[in-house]
């Protein structure tokens, strides 16, 4: 098969999204009817084998995920979309709803036959207004031409699918939160385990999964494991969404094979940075990752070699900071997010995060102590991994934990003198 | 004021028929009433602009959902206002990206243009001004969304532009 960019080879900028008829003329739905010749179970076996990596942030194997849910026993199950995308700096699953949404319901209907889901809903945050209009078509068109509802295509099997859209609550991302949310309460963490795949939803065995990981299903399913696996650069497996923002030429996310380096994301893609700026650090994927320096970029775009410098590979899309930037500006504008957005359920992320805040606030006005310094690190560790509830808080701590690391002269500077870059 | 627990003193208002049909719709979707409740408060919103204290005793009483439950969810989501809005709400991004690119010179010049602050509104009743985290927009920064529309790229002139065309539409 010689298509290379299954995620995005629909998409045309300044083009309406494909209806139903022009998605399935581009050879659209056809994994549906692949995966319904197969066992559930051997869907889930080629999802694994395929090596595809959960898009939502951890990296996790999907069909490994995936086959922790138990045996069917006829009552409902589900499959849940993550589409809450609030992780600052992150702007890829817009692209794919809005442009292209058939590729979601598609993969929703091919990943829940392998689950036995009997629904599924995609969690949509509610500022995706676009998204929300273009999912609602093609889920309508996708039951008026039965790929949903009952006996999909004179199979067996039945699949309703319904779109929510959340009212803005970053930590309703959090997919134990997520479920809360969508039962109706209060978009607090569960304590794990059991784990979703087992009790979620309701109490029912329920997989969530992001917005991307379920739009590679379709490819998968159609062109096969050997195919995916292909796609990758080296040993890698697949296609990723990569973007970068702040100062560059070009800013934007591109469909490219795993693998790809920072340097060809950031040089090649988003066209270096703007004349008269130099790159300081990034942020590779989202507001809650450890910040990498210009020394880092020629590392692949792979969790693993992420994590060995230091960070998290996250959503994979950067955020670049520039030499006209303050870094300590920058983390102080982070820490206000996640204040804001902690849901409050344990101390060091409702009261750390604000205090954190507060000290950034005094050293931007040149009222800040040396010995803020040494608190500023003590609270990463309190916010750090093992001491909260969620992944909120550690997420908070890591471009914290790593300005303090790179910046240091800039946070004593900004105790001594407060801040002296020009304008934010 | 406007934001204690809903009082029990208080009566619920009657959810019209425009609402109702739109909650019953949404019920279809979940085994559970409880499941469609911020769904309902985003309906009543919606066509109210606001969710007041007699609407969220209303939507309470329809859906069998204790008042303090409810106000639970209305007060955790950044969306449901609990406080009356102006006709169109400004949700301008501050979050980083945004911030690089300059949102703090933008919230200045709206607050000079409106005379509003976050969380105030025009006397005319045309805006209120919020900030939202991170739109997911953050390659055509700085944005911010009136209502439902996004609006990207942002400069002093557009956004001129933009309140120009909304007091137009007024
Ligand atoms: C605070 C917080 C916010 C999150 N937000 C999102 C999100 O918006 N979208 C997403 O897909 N995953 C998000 N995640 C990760 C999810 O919990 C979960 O790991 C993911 O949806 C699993 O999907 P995947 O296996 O397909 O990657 C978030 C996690 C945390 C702790
Ligand atoms: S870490 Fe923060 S967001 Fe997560 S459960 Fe604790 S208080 Fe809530
Ligand atoms: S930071 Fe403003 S849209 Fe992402």
């Amino acid at each position: 098969m010689s298509i290379n960019n299954p995620l995005t080879k629909n998409i045309e900028k300044g083009r309406a999204p494909f209806t139903f008829a022009e998605y399935k003329a581009a050879g659209g739905y056809q994994s549906f009817a692949n995966a319904i010749k197969m066992a559930p179970r051997d869907v889930m076996g080629q999802v694994k084998d395929a090596g595809l990596g959960g898009r939502g942030g951890a990296g996790f194997n999907t069909g490994l995920k995936w086959s922790f849910s138990p045996d069917p026993d006829g009552l409902p199950r589900y499959l849940v979309v993550n589409a809450d995308e609030m992780e600052p700096g992150t702007f890829k699953d817009r692209l794919l709803m809005e442009s292209d949404p058939h590729l979601l319901i598609e993969g929703m209907i091919t990943a829940s036959y392998a689950i036995q889901a009997t629904t599924g809903y995609i969690f949509l945050r509610g500022e995706y207004t676009v998204a929300e209009e273009n999912l609602l078509k093609a889920i309508a068109e996708a039951y008026d031409n039965g790929m949903l509802g009952k006996n999909i295509q004179g199979s067996d099997f039945s699949l309703d699918i319904y779109l929510h859209t959340s009212a803005g609550r970053y930590i309703c991302g959090e997919e134990t939160a997520l479920i809360n949310a969508l039962e109706g309460k209060r978009a607090n963490p569960r304590f794990k385990p059991p784990f979703p795949q087992v009790s979620g939803l309701w109490g029912r065995p329920t997989l969530v999964n992001n917005v991307e990981t379920i739009c590679n299903i379709p490819g998968i399913l159609t062109y096969g494991v050997d195919w995916f696996k292909g796609l990758g650069l080296g040993d890698e497996c697949g296609t990723r969404i990569s973007g970068v923002s702040g100062r560059v030429k070009n800013p934007g996310c591109w469909e490219m094979p795993v693998g790809t380096t920072f340097r060809t994301l950031l040089e090649d893609y988003a066209g270096g940075m703007q004349d008269g700026y130099e790159l300081k650090a990034f942020l590779p994927g989202g507001g809650s990752t450890d910040f990498l320096m210009p020394e880092h970029l020629d590392l692949p775009m792979i969790p693993g070699e992420v994590a060995k410098a230091g960070s998290r590979l996250g959503t994979s899309l950067i955020m670049v900071l520039d030499d006209k930037t303050c870094p300590v500006g920058t983390v102080r504008n982070l820490i206000k997010f996640f204040a804001h957005e902690s849901c409050g359920w344990c101390t060091p992320c409702r009261d750390g995060l604000p205090w954190v805040e507060h000290i950034l606030n005094k050293m931007e006005e040149g009222k800040g102590e040396m010995k803020d310094i040494e608190i500023l690190k003590e609270m990463c560790g309190y916010m750090g991994p093992g001491n909260t509830f969620c992944a909120l808080a550690p997420g908070a701590a890591e471009p914290l934990q790593s300005s303090l690391k790179y910046f240091m002269d800039e946070y004593e500077s900004h105790v001594k003198h407060g801040c002296s870059y020009k304008s934010h | 004021m406007n934001n204690i627990i809903a009082s029990t003193a208080l009566k619920a208002r009657q959810l019209t028929d425009e609402e109702i049909h739109e909650i019953e719709h949404e019920k279809t979707h979940y085994p559970y009433a409880q499941a469609v409740g911020l769904e309902a408060l985003k309906i009543v919103q919606k066509y109210q602009g606001w969710v007041s204290d007699e609407s969220l005793l209303a939507v309470s009483e329809y859906l069998d959902i204790p008042p303090d439950d409810l106000e639970g969810v209305a007060t955790f989501f950044n969306m449901i206002f609990r406080r009356p809005v102006g006709k169109n709400v400004i949700l301008l991004c501050d979050s980083v990206a945004c911030w690089m690119l300059g949102c703090d010179d933008l919230k200045a010049h709206i607050t000079s243009v409106l005379g509003i602050e976050y969380g105030e509104t025009t006397e005319d009743n045309l805006f209120t001004l919020i900030p939202v985290p991170c739109l997911g927009d953050c390659d055509r920064a700085p944005s911010m969304m009136v209502g439902r529309e996004l609006y990207r790229n942002l400069t002093n002139e557009k956004i001129d532009q933009i309140i120009a065309d909304y007091k137009a539409k007024a």
